[in-house]
């Protein structure tokens, strides 16, 4: 198994160092398939790992130590168990997908850079990879900032681009802040307890060991690396800057895996959370703000990918509210059939954006349903499944997440209520401002629009799918079902809070949450199936069109003036008051030295001056029994 | 005999530089020496070398005394792979009586190598200033501009700070039983506290101003500026380690209480240092001194760690000496070779890197992000021993230090973004074919660079005696 768990991991890299270090040897086709082969090795091997857990549970490998000092030991192990298995499947089977369909994405690249693309798509699964797969906080942690460096990469994948490079550096920066968080965090753990593994921190002893302050804060700086990775307020405006990059690439990082990383994190420290209400109720009113304020901005954006992008914001906040009220395993199913939706979700936009030759402004689109069929129904499918019609997988996701904050408090359900409906409203303007209606787009575009190749159109269907029928993984006991994933992550979940709700109340909220799903998709299926969104015209549309206005004031609350601080401390401090002081220092000596005439001027002179002191101090200690170290000693004494 | 000859093959090579006149031979000898002494230093750190003891200077009782720990080791690895890398890297430079320069650039070499072997304080003493006389020369002939200005200022603020740490030797050694510089009479020398207190001034002020330590940093920007390329390549990589390793060598044990006293002090400066530097960075357009001030900032956090008199403060910065020397190293040479091939220095003439040379360019964010940390790069593992050491301190500074984790990297990706992105520039334009030998030596140093940040015990393995020494009494 050990060899097992460990080529999960160097299957992607092995696709990394070939297709990075050969990128000028490969033709276009070796550079697909190597790269596709061995993240489709990695989800078989993925799959056999995943197995294993079910038939014998959880195990841990070593591998070496990572660091070993008297004082700290961090080994490089990794964790088989059911919640890694889990994100295991999820980022090697998307990223499978994903893989392939890039393959006729970025078919006008030339062979350097299509391979330079895959070369990072692969380390980046296998950077993810080491995050879930590592048995503690710091194996976590390497994963964490090399998903981060590979997003920063393939964000900024068209360097040409300067508005794209400020996207990359931005999204990196932010998640550096949250980074921060995160390492304070495992610092707080390594001076408490001696270790960052799992097996001995996620324990009942470390938690004796621990004050409620110690866990509180632990809590916390980990959901700051969280709002980091997560985007969640006040760290989320890179993710919607981060469409810069490929479309495949928004579809994998920026909506299935790196960026439920956070999710992943407090699930895996949940017994920690659990244990501190201060932090669960940070968590909540966090995500369900984001959740609030990013569906608010997605109503009113025309960018096809900038809807995805703040969707995906919004999608991550409900997961957050999820793991709040103590839903674990809630946050998690919602992980998953998000996966699947919101990969689907950005792919149908990509063939779109391909479609349509790179346009991406969905005013400019309409009517394309009976041009790109499968786009179209794979599209429909998934936002279906966003926008929480049962029986489709997100349904059954959202509705456990909001059972659970109904249980917690019923105003967290409320405002998820609310945030259900604007999400089903903003997924069908965008549908119907898509697909439906007239074309509006130039002639050229027209004649040329046409369905994807099948490299493409096969990834949509398998996610389609997936996003039909993934819910059945987690149906709850009220409509007949098991939970099979509440089951299969109860060895992970230590104390999950018991819903105390009644089947009525249970009948109530799902209604409740249908009826107002289907409502709003309805209306925004009968404004926008015939024509676009016009500019904002009202003060509230403008500013939601605005984002908020929350660039600007960053822009102007602190970057501006943080380079200002700087710019004084290079300006004047260094300058003139440092600097000044050392070089003022210097012509005092120089114009005492010229009025004493003690040796003859010029800069080598006082080079000479001071071999010579030195020298006469070494014959004085010689010759002269140590006069210069009695006069010191005296002077001491 | 192994430590002697370690010590001869730089000196010996300089000799017989002075008396060669063509510039090319000049090169394979200068070289053929550096390879040679990796070759022993390698030797060294894996087999462990005797101690070589000889008579020096009898009626003092100073003896010539060199000895190797951990600590001694991890420095002959860096200054071992500095040299060769930095000679061949710049082998392609135009430099005028290039033989005179590489015999001037051994005899540093020779210099650092004395330091770090000396068991003897005042042989200690007497390397400390080999090292650094040949760069005033080196500077002052070779530099640029502004060099006579620059090389003063660096010269009379080092040399002021050896001046007081002669004192300081010479207070020491009265106080020893048997009048001698051996550093275990140092160690056992009957000091009051107030002189303790004393020599630990004396010492700690030239270790300070040879890291630098804010405020006593400004000489070491100009210089790196200013100096031929080469010779900063020695001074950031190699000689600012000089400071560090006097505190370890000299300072931490003579004056462990004096130490202690003062580590609130020196540890607020130090981060006080390191997010001005990291401030002063971001708006550096010269990407010299951009590295420059990058490079204060990280030396501020291994002064933090090293006082804050942890063990794991003290593990980190023993790797982190070895692996700042690499990644700093690695963007001298990349810096270079933009400014030889197209004149430019200004982050604002460049860009389109990657369009004109991506190999340069994936070398230069390589380096980058190693010089911003990134788990599985060397720094990695040093920093977060260090910062760790910082937040067993002090919680909140640690947290004021780690904002420079966020500092460095604006100031890092915005180098990256203005030298490598974007549409290729005018100046850029005027990058020729790859400059082979220097690009050569990068992919080198990344590999280390990977190698010791993947799988760094290593490196623990070799620095451990150290440690014990120092915190096992």
């Amino acid at each position: 198994m050990k060899t097992i768990i460990g080529l999960i991991v160097l299957w992607p890299l092995a696709g990394f160092l070939l297709n990075g270090l050969g990128r000028n040897i490969w033709s276009k086709k070796t550079i697909a398939t190597q790269a596709t082969g061995y993240v489709f090795a990695s989800f078989i091997f993925s799959l056999l790992a995943f197995w294993n857990v079910q038939d014998q549970g959880a195990i841990v490998v070593h591998y070496f130590d990572f660091i070993n000092t008297n004082t700290v030991k961090i080994p490089f192990d990794f964790r088989v168990d059911a919640l890694s298995s889990l994100f295991l499947l999820v980022i090697t089977g998307v990223g499978t997908l994903i893989h392939l369909y890039s393959t006729a994405y970025m078919h006008e690249e030339t062979a350097p850079h299509y391979a330079r693309y895959f070369a990072y798509l692969n380390l980046f699964i296998f950077s993810m990879l080491l995050l879930v797969l590592g048995d503690n906080y710091v194996i976590m942690f390497i994963g964490w900032e090399g998903v981060g460096l590979c997003s920063y990469l393939l964000i900024g994948y068209w360097f040409t681009n300067t508005t794209y490079n400020n996207a990359a550096k931005k999204a990196f920066i932010m998640n550096r802040i949250g980074d921060l968080g995160f390492l304070l965090a495992i610092f707080w753990l390594i001076v408490r307890l001696g270790t960052v593994s799992y097996g001995e921190v996620l324990t009942a002893e470390s938690l004796a060991k621990l004050s409620s302050t110690d866990i509180t804060a632990i809590t916390l700086l980990l959901f700051v690396g969280a709002m980091g990775k997560s985007a969640q307020i006040p760290l989320y405006t890179w993710l919607p800057d981060a469409m810069a990059g490929p479309t495949p690439v928004s579809a994998l990082i920026h909506a299935a895996t790196m960026v439920t990383a956070g999710i992943y994190m407090i699930t895996r420290t949940n017994i920690f959370y659990t244990h501190s209400e201060i932090a669960q109720t940070v968590v909540a009113i966090i995500g369900i703000s984001t959740a609030l304020l990013a569906a608010t901005i997605a109503i009113k954006q025309n960018d096809i990918k900038k809807v995805l992008a703040y969707s995906t914001v919004s999608q991550l906040g409900y997961m957050f509210l999820g793991l709040g009220v103590g839903a674990y395993s809630g946050a998690v199913f919602h992980v998953i059939t998000h996966a699947f939706f919101k990969a689907l979700l950005f792919l149908a936009a990509g063939s779109v954006i391909h479609a349509m030759h790179h346009e991406q402004d969905i005013r400019k689109m309409g009517g394309l349903k009976s041009k790109l069929p499968i786009t179209h129904i794979t599209f429909l499918i998934g936002c279906i499944a966003i926008a929480g019609v049962p029986p489709f997988s997100g349904f059954f996701s959202k509705d456990e997440i909001l059972a659970a904050a109904y249980a917690k408090n019923p105003i967290y359900w409320f405002l998820g209520l609310i945030g259900a409906a604007m999400t089903a409203f903003y997924m069908f303007r965008l549908y119907a401002t898509t697909f439906l209606g007239q074309f509006r787009g130039t002639e050229a575009q027209a004649s040329h629009l046409h369905e994807s190749p099948v490299s493409m159109t096969i990834p949509l269907i398998i996610l389609a799918v997936l996003s039909a029928f993934g819910g059945a993984m987690g149906v709850p006991e009220i409509l007949g079902g098991h939970h099979w994933l509440g089951q299969h992550l109860s060895s992970i979940i230590g104390a999950e809070h018991a819903l105390h709700l009644s089947h009525t109340t249970e009948w109530i909220l799902m209604g409740s949450s249908v009826t107002i799903a289907l409502l709003a998709l309805l209306i925004a299926i009968s404004k926008y199936s015939k024509q676009a969104d016009g500019e904002p015209q009202t003060a509230l549309g403008k500013f939601l069109y605005n984002k908020w206005l929350v660039d600007e004031l960053y822009e102007k609350a602190i970057v501006q003036p943080l380079n200002r601080f700087a710019g004084f401390l290079k300006e004047v401090i260094e300058k003139n008051v440092i600097d000044g002081f050392v070089n003022g220092t210097g012509k005092i000596v120089q114009y005492g030295a010229r009025q004493t005439r003690l040796i003859q001027s010029g800069q080598v002179g006082y080079y000479i001056l001071f071999m010579v002191l030195s020298i006469v101090l070494l014959f004085l200690i010689w010759f002269n029994d140590l006069a210069i170290t009695r006069f010191f000693h005296n002077l001491i004494q | 005999m192994v430590l002697l000859s370690i010590l001869s093959i730089p000196f010996i090579a300089a000799i017989i530089l002075l008396f060669v006149k063509p510039n090319e031979k000049a090169n394979y000898i200068a070289i053929a020496s550096t390879g040679i002494t990796l070759a022993l230093a390698l030797n060294i750190a894996f087999n462990g070398a005797a101690n070589f003891d000889a008579s020096w200077i009898p009626s003092i009782n100073a003896r010539f005394v060199l000895t190797a720990d951990g600590l001694s080791k991890i420095l002959l690895l860096l200054t071992g792979i500095s040299f060769p890398a930095i000679f061949i890297a710049t082998s392609k430079n135009e430099i005028k009586n290039r033989a005179q320069f590489l015999s001037l650039m051994l005899f540093t070499q020779t210099g650092l190598l004395g330091v770090f072997l000396a068991g003897d304080a005042l042989l200690f003493y007497f390397f400390w200033e080999l090292a650094l006389i040949p760069v005033y020369f080196l500077c002052s002939i070779w530099g640029g501009e502004k060099r006579v200005a620059v090389t003063f200022k660096f010269f009379i603020y080092t040399f002021l700070g050896s001046l007081f740490m002669l004192i300081g030797i010479i207070l020491v050694y009265t106080h020893t039983a048997d009048q001698s510089f051996a550093i275990q009479a140092f160690k056992q020398a009957t000091l009051s506290s107030g002189q303790q207190l004393t020599a630990f001034a004396l010492f700690f002020t030239a270790f300070a101003i040879k890291m630098p330590i804010f405020p006593l940093h400004t000489w070491q920007p100009d210089a790196y500026e200013q100096s031929p390329t080469a010779v900063t390549m020695v001074l950031s990589a190699v000689m600012v380690k000089m400071g560090l390793y006097g505190v370890m060598r000299w300072l931490m044990p003579l004056f462990p209480d004096a130490f202690s006293a003062h580590s609130n002090f020196v540890v607020t400066l130090s981060v006080i240092g390191i997010l001005y530097a990291s401030f002063i960075a971001i708006r550096q357009d010269d990407m010299k001194r951009l590295i420059a001030y990058s490079s204060i900032a990280h030396i501020g956090l291994m002064s933090a760690a090293l006082f804050t008199n942890t063990q794991i403060g003290v593990q980190g910065v023993l790797i982190q000496l070895f692996s700042h020397g690499i990644n700093v190293l690695g963007l001298w040479v990349i810096a270079d070779i933009i400014e030889q091939q197209t004149g430019a220095r200004s982050l604002k003439e460049m860009g389109g890197l990657a369009k004109q040379n991506p190999t340069l360019a994936i070398l230069l964010v390589g380096f980058a992000f190693a010089n911003i940390a990134l788990p599985l790069t060397n720094a990695f593992v040093g920093e977060f021993l260090m910062f760790n050491s910082l937040f067993q301190f002090n919680p909140w500074i640690a947290a004021a230090a780690g904002i420079s984790v966020v500092l460095a990297a604006i100031y890092t990706l915005n180098m990256v973004q203005k030298c490598a992105y974007g549409e290729v520039s005018e100046k850029m334009n005027k990058m020729q074919s790859p400059n082979v030998p220097a690009q050569f030596v990068l992919i080198v140093l990344l590999v280390v660079v990977i190698i010791s940040g993947v799988y760094p015990a290593p490196l623990f393995n070799l620095t451990s005696d150290t440690l014990q020494q120092l915190f096992i009494k």
